[in-house]
């Protein structure tokens, strides 16, 4: 059995190819995925771990957590600590580490790596270990930094050269007094790093007097873990932990290949997806073979095969078919794994170097998926090639590919897709994240039932495109009457399709409709002209809120301050702002009491007053870091929204409470509106600091599409690989198609329909089959991004569906083309068949 | 063309023509010649038969004349349209407007009706079928009320009545049959060959058939004998017994020589 089955795969080859193909790239992306995360988080790892050379046992402050209404605080690491850490038995020596966030401007201004990883810390002394000069010596003082040697080199810096660099508020400009290497993973990944002297460095961070770990290094003969000892006996564990340098790198590793196996799902859920598409041209296949080979089959039956070995033979082929899939799969994915690092390094997110890793794990699960997934596709028509009876081998009819009715297939169908419709309409109605569940289970439902059902909804669908069809006369006759000829090839087809027109189409909708309602969200929540930010998220200093408010022309500024409190034993983040200002730069929704702010008036959004109780009038207490605490009334409670929700109250009140105040935002009104010129004069007032964002309501809406755009192209360019798999399977269908038809051709050629028409035929047939799949996949798509904004919608009462018309009609087309493109060949091999070979064979 | 129906055999208009027809597969030790300078005409209204033993080239011969194949060398005309010079578009609009074809195999589409394929051929040429001929052709081949079948709904006979009626339906200059009744059991074959003969009897039709059965070639109204790809002998207004015999007689004389 297993010579025939491989003499078959062989005889087969070129109607195997696109089974093969379409295995391949699902395989390919899988085994590219692992390939690509794991070479890169074994990277990682390596370089690492030669960060923690320096550090046999660090110390560090242990958080003290909230209880009750006391706010948990981190202890300070004092310079006592320090000096007691470096006399422990076994200590050869302590540093002191601060560090923070610090960006660096390249010579054009912009910030080196957009201002993401950018880290800065302190010099330990005049020599540290861990930053070897390669030029130049450390720095002193304020005006001076050193900076790592391959962000120097890639910005073009020298040591001497004055760099713009900013922490958290106006921008600084001190000299390069050295450049130095370092095995920091950081830097290693392509962050940058600026190191300042201690004293600066603490000034910066806003850590005057303390550090954020203390790196103690044994003396020579002592072990870490007895350091380890040595150092909590000497500073107690009440208030600082401390890890030795292995557990440190240890640790790191293992964060790296948990921050890793994120990124790896996402892209193994795109590679399934594939892979599923995948599924129905390979069942299609094999269905069409066996179809194909019933004489064959049925033979083997006559002769005394049994039924399981029927089966097992279409088994067999299966295996042969997924088992070189796999394996050229695995090649074409390490294949991308290597050009995914090459490209990462091209857009300047560097790897560190190290080898290509493919584990035995890689290996085995690329044979394992296209062996696996190949042969339950071709289960089902394995079974199928099983009933075929023996006396079929004496029939000089082809079998039909399947007469059996529908009507079970299209019951099944019914129910699945109304129940599939039914949870979906029940989980809008629920509440936000109730609905989830059952919105998952529905779509599933639904996209099952369609799929069942499509054999029946290719009639109905298909005819309505005769009219258009007759405008080709007998060609589109014929490729209407083709497409609808075999029903459940034509739906498998099609379904390929679908499925990644479907999530397009959801994504799409979804983002759209999110993205306008944050864009209203933000600029109908504000009236402030202009909203000032870090550019990578991080909080501003209090400066620059002082710094733009004495700006000419600025006539209201309001600090959207972060203050963390405990009221009534739960944490809360209160939102400390300007409340003589905060009226005009707004504009909330008050749902009842009156919006004032300031002095023990506060105002909540409606949910945080729901979960505590409160109404317009209540009052509570709120406890802050430094103890004390203060006695606040609601004056109002309002409609909270993406940027601004929570507890708002003067930050007069809540400032003197905090040690190190940050702010999230800075609201600026101007007296003239938004202008080029204000935001010029705001941006010079800050220094034309790169890492601070000025923005005007445009600006948001720009850069809130912008992140849209990123998100969805990055979907669209992983869903892409469903849709070639999907164009292969028009291709695969087609090619049968016409080979089981080549009587029938050949016999219209003979009575006179001239290539061009044939060619014409198999066209037209690809187009309504593929479209057939893009309408009921935009259908479909529509009908979850409504569902799913329906969802959210109850979390933002500014959502509405956006439906992406242009978009959709880019979908249709994009369908259309697969059609036409998916043609080509089976086309020309309709239009080259030989007339008379054609008519002969039976 | 003319449809005043003529009896028995034979206007000198000729509906095609080969001439020193050559076909020759192969080059040098495997060359195979399949048609050795044949010479025939087949007159208007007149129902031809090729017989001849296979591997002869009596199916070569047709399919040459018919525009399916190409040929190596000579001539062949159908009307006055030389074949040899015309490009593939070209001679499937000859094929299309002038010549009807039926088939061993019936070769239906399934997808169409019976009616449906009847009309293909002109469906092709985006003509409108005449109306009063179409239905004596289906009156002739009775297929009246088994016009909106498919034709997996219809019998073998009935399904090559549909080919025939198809071939006849665009009043086509000549009709080529491919063993038109191989696949069919004697009486529905005997059906099939009836209306080929009604058809040059009744409609002036000229139909040129391929076949090894002598009873199918006593329908026409003259034999070709093909052999080695020459033609060997004809024989006008055959009868069954007398095809049996020249046959019998020319396979002993084959086996002699």
């Amino acid at each position: 059995m297993f010579r025939t089955a491989l003499r078959n795969v062989l005889a087969h080859k070129a109607r195997l190819l696109m089974t093969v193909l379409a295995v391949m790239l699902g395989v390919a992306f899988v085994s590219g995925t692992l390939v690509f995360t794991n070479t890169i988080s074994d990277a990682f790892q390596k370089s690492s771990a030669k960060g923690f050379d320096q550090v046999d046992v660090a110390v560090r402050a242990k958080y003290q957590e909230d209880k009750g209404n006391t706010v948990g605080k981190t202890p300070e690491l004092t310079q006592a600590m320090l000096d007691r850490s470096a006399r422990v038995p076994g200590a050869a020596d302590a540093i002191g580490v601060v560090s923070g966030f610090t960006a660096i401007a390249d010579k054009d201004g912009k910030l080196i790596g957009g201002g993401f990883r950018s880290e800065g810390g302190n010099y330990w002394g005049g020599k540290d270990p861990r930053y070897p000069l390669k030029d130049g010596s450390a720095p002193h003082g304020a005006n001076q930094v050193a900076i790592d040697a391959d962000t120097a080199r890639r910005a073009g810096y020298k040591v001497g050269d004055t760099v713009r660099i900013s922490v958290d508020g106006p921008v600084l400009k001190p000299v390069i007094s050295g450049i130095f290497t370092t095995d920091d993973g950081n830097v290693a990944a392509g962050g940058s790093l600026a190191l300042f002297d201690t004293a600066t460095a603490q000034k910066l961070f806003g850590k005057a007097g303390t550090y954020d770990e203390i790196d103690v290094k044994a003396a020579s003969g002592t072990s870490q873990t007895a350091l380890k000892t040595s150092l909590d006996g000497a500073l107690g564990t009440r208030l600082v932990e401390t890890t030795t340098g292995k557990r440190l790198a240890d640790d790191q590793a293992q964060q790296i290949s948990s921050s890793m196996s994120g990124l790896k799902q996402g892209l193994l859920v795109f590679a399934g997806i594939a892979l599923f598409v995948g599924t129905f041209i390979i069942a299609n296949t094999f269905t069409m073979l066996v179809a194909q080979r019933t004489k064959e089959l049925a033979l083997l039956r006559a002769v005394g095969a049994s039924r399981r070995q029927v089966t097992r033979s279409v088994l067999i082929e299966a295996f042969v078919v997924g088992a070189v899939a796999g394996v050229t799969g695995l090649v074409a994915g390490i294949g991308i794994g290597a050009a995914l690092r090459s490209l990462m390094n091209t857009l300047g997110a560097t790897v560190p170097d190290g080898p290509l890793v493919i584990t035995p794990g890689t290996v085995a699960s690329a044979l394992a998926v296209g062996v696996v997934i190949t042969m339950l596709a071709a289960w089902l028509p394995g079974r199928r090639a099983a009933k075929i009876p023996p006396v079929a081998a004496m029939s000089s009819l082809h079998a039909k590919a399947t007469t059996k009715s529908l009507v079970l297939r299209n019951t099944l169908g019914a129910l699945f897709s109304a129940a599939g419709v039914a949870t979906v309409l029940a989980a809008t109605s629920m509440n936000g994240s109730d609905g989830q569940a059952p919105m998952g289970l529905g779509a599933v439902l639904l996209i099952i039932g369609v799929f069942i059902l499509t054999p029946l909804l290719s009639r109905p669908l298909i005819a309505a495109a005769a009219p258009v069809l007759r405008v080709f006369g007998v060609s589109g006759k014929l490729a209407r009457q083709n497409s609808v000829r075999n029903p459940r090839r034509t739906a498998a087809t099609a379904s390929a399709l679908m499925i990644g027109l479907t999530l397009i189409t959801g994504m799409t909708v979804m983002a759209g409709s999110l993205q306008k309602s944050i864009d209203k969200m933000a600029s109908s929540a504000i009236r402030a002209d202009y909203v000032v930010s870090m550019a990578n998220g991080n909080e501003l200093s209090p400066d620059v809120d002082k710094k733009v408010s004495a700006t000419d022309g600025v006539t209201a500024t309001s600090p959207l301050r972060n203050v963390y409190s405990r009221i009534d034993g739960t944490g809360e983040s209160l939102t400390g702002v300007t409340g003589s200002a905060i009226g005009q730069l707004t504009d909330l929704k008050l749902d009842s009491g009156t919006f004032e702010v300031g002095g023990a008036q506060a105002v909540v959004d409606k949910e945080t007053a729901k979960s505590h109780g409160w109404r317009a009038g209540s009052s509570f207490t709120a406890h802050y870091e430094d103890g004390r605490s203060s006695r606040l009334t609601v004056s109002g409670v309002y409609e909270g929204n993406e940027l601004i929700r929570g507890i708002l109250l003067d930050d007069s009140v809540v400032t003197p409470h905090v040690k190190d105040p940050g702010d999230m935002q800075v609201l600026v009104k101007t007296a003239h509106g938004a202008s080029d010129a204000t935001k010029d004069r705001l941006e010079k007032a800050l220094g034309s600091n790169p890492a601070i964002k000025v923005q005007d309501k445009k600006d948001l809406s720009n850069s809130i599409a912008q992140t849209f755009t990123l998100i969805l192209n990055m979907v669209y360019g992983l869903l892409a690989m469903a849709v070639v798999v999907a164009v292969l399977g028009v291709i695969n269908t087609l090619a049968m198609s016409v080979f089981e038809r080549s009587q029938e051709i050949g016999m219209l050629r003979a009575i006179g329909l001239d290539r061009k028409s044939v060619k014409r035929m198999v066209r037209l047939e690809s187009l309504v089959i593929s479209l057939f799949g893009g309408v009921l996949g935009i259908g479909l798509g529509v009908f979850f991004g409504w569902a799913a904004g329906e969802l959210l919608g109850t979390k933002m009462p500014t959502y509405e569906l956006v439906l992406p018309w242009a978009r959709m009609a880019v979908f249709l087309l994009l369908a259309a083309t697969v059609g036409v493109l998916a043609a080509l060949w089976p086309a020309r091999r309709a239009a080259r068949l030989n007339m008379l070979s054609a008519i002969k064979s039976d | 063309m003319t449809t005043t129906p003529v009896a028995g055999r034979a206007t000198e208009t000729v509906a095609a023509r080969a001439t020193d027809l050559s076909k020759i597969y192969g080059q040098g030790e495997t060359q195979v010649v399949a048609l050795d300078r044949v010479s025939v005409d087949f007159r208007q209204a007149e129902f031809t038969a090729i017989m001849g033993p296979s591997g002869s080239g009596k199916s070569t011969l047709m399919h040459c004349v018919a525009g399916l194949d190409t040929f190596s060398s000579g001539s062949v005309r159908i009307g006055e349209t030389e074949l040899g010079s015309l490009k593939d578009k070209q001679l499937t609009k000859l094929r299309r407007d002038k010549i009807g074809f039926i088939f061993q195999a019936f070769n239906l589409l399934p997808t169409l009706t019976a009616l449906e394929n009847i009309t293909l051929p002109m469906d092709i040429a985006g003509r409108k079928p005449d109306k009063q001929w179409l239905d004596r052709v289906i009156e002739m081949v009775g297929l009246r009320d088994r016009l909106g079948h498919r034709p997996s709904q219809l019998s073998g006979g009935q399904q090559q009545r549909v080919a025939v009626a198809r071939a006849l339906a665009s009043r086509p200059d000549i009709i080529f049959g491919d063993e038109p009744t191989g696949n069919l059991d004697s009486r529905s074959g005997a059906e099939v060959l009836g209306f080929l003969r009604n058809s040059v009897r009744e409609l002036g039709q000229t139909v040129v058939m391929v076949t090894h059965d002598p009873v199918a070639a006593a329908y026409a109204d003259r034999v070709v004998f093909l052999a080695d790809g020459r033609i060997v002998d004809e024989m006008y207004r055959p009868t069954a017994e007398n095809v049996l015999d020249f046959l019998k007689q020319f396979d002993a004389k084959g086996r002699t020589s």
